[in-house]
């Protein structure tokens, strides 16, 4: 891949945040070529009274397993997925993962609504736009999206739909709308 | 996975090598800046004396000599912690071996053009 100086490739990131067994690793593997990254944390006084270091006393790293997934709009341009340790004690990474991130798809599975409650409260503070893409599970109730926007209390621009990030066809509705939410913001805050 | 002989760790039990033991220890650089996005390209002008870099940071090159590569392809690439891999290209990066660009959408979004653009490819996938 070559570039000319004109035409500098461009890469975008997507976050995938949600609770833990939402299925943020299916719906970046079913629309993405996904491979693991892994980083080694320092451990520091963030982690006591989470982690059990007895016995390992001389632990001083951590290694977070993350998903990252990547998509070839065309040469220079490219997408990368991310996504997000969900235990709220990586959150340190967080703040380096949404560093000039283009969006975020809140995942939410509605028999545990709760747990994407810390993604929401994250990025609505950072002021990143995000969507919440409810994934319906076999044996899970179905909920409309107005439901789900009222039990999550979310503003009325906030996209809220229904997918199941099994099938690619739904992955893609769900990247698609982020980025629209996106471009809509970006242009609201031109105006 | 099977190899010949016996057998006694397996990948879930981590590396033999700590990871930072590639870095020797040192877990701060100058390469802590660089985003995960960030694109890195090879210096052609620069000649390397490739006994001077360990093996991982030969790796490196090699990933990138191919074109431009972000920081988290060469950390998936190479197979090492975002951390590690951070050291290394610092440590490249102070040599000279290697630029480092950062996203170029990082201020602070990309323009509309792009954004229709990746929607498009989207709905195309």
């Amino acid at each position: 891949m070559a570039f000319a100086p004109s035409d500098e490739p461009v890469a975008l990131k997507i976050l995938v945040a949600g609770g833990f067994g939402v299925g943020k690793t299916t719906l970046v593997g079913a629309i993405s070529e996904i491979r693991p990254l892994r980083t080694e944390e320092i451990l520091s006084d963030r982690g006591v009274g989470v982690d059990d270091i007895d016995g390992v006393e001389g632990k001083t790293t951590t290694t977070v397993a993350m998903d990252f997934g990547r998509i070839t709009i065309r040469e220079g341009l490219v997408v990368y997925l991310f996504g997000t340790p969900g235990q709220e004690r990586f959150w340190f990474m967080w703040d380096e993962l949404s560093y000039g991130a283009l969006g975020a798809v809140v995942l939410a599975d509605t028999r545990r609504l709760t747990d994407c409650f810390p993604s929401i409260d994250y990025f609505e503070q950072r002021g990143t736009p995000f969507i919440v893409a409810v994934n319906c599970f076999d044996g899970a109730d179905r909920h409309e999206p107005d439901d789900v926007r009222i039990a999550l209390d979310l503003d009325q621009e906030v996209p809220v739909l229904l997918c199941d990030v099994r099938r690619r066809a739904s992955a893609k509705v769900v990247l698609v709308t982020l980025v629209e939410h996106a471009l809509k913001t970006l242009t609201a805050s031109q105006r | 996975m099977r190899r010949d002989g016996p057998q006694w760790l397996d990948d879930e039990a981590g590396p033999i090598v700590r990871p930072y033991a590639l870095t020797m220890g040192r877990t701060r650089s100058s390469g802590d800046e660089f985003d995960l996005i960030a694109m890195v390209t090879v210096n052609p002008s620069k000649a390397v004396d490739e006994s001077l870099l360990g093996p991982e940071q030969v790796r490196i090159l090699a990933f990138a000599r191919q074109g431009a590569i972000s920081v988290a392809d060469i950390a998936s690439d190479v197979d090492l912690p975002l951390g590690v891999v951070r050291v290394l290209l610092g440590d490249l990066h102070d040599q000279g071996l290697i630029s480092v660009r950062p996203p170029a959408q990082v201020a602070p979004l990309p323009s509309a053009r792009i954004l229709k653009e990746v929607i498009n490819g989207l709905r195309a996938l």
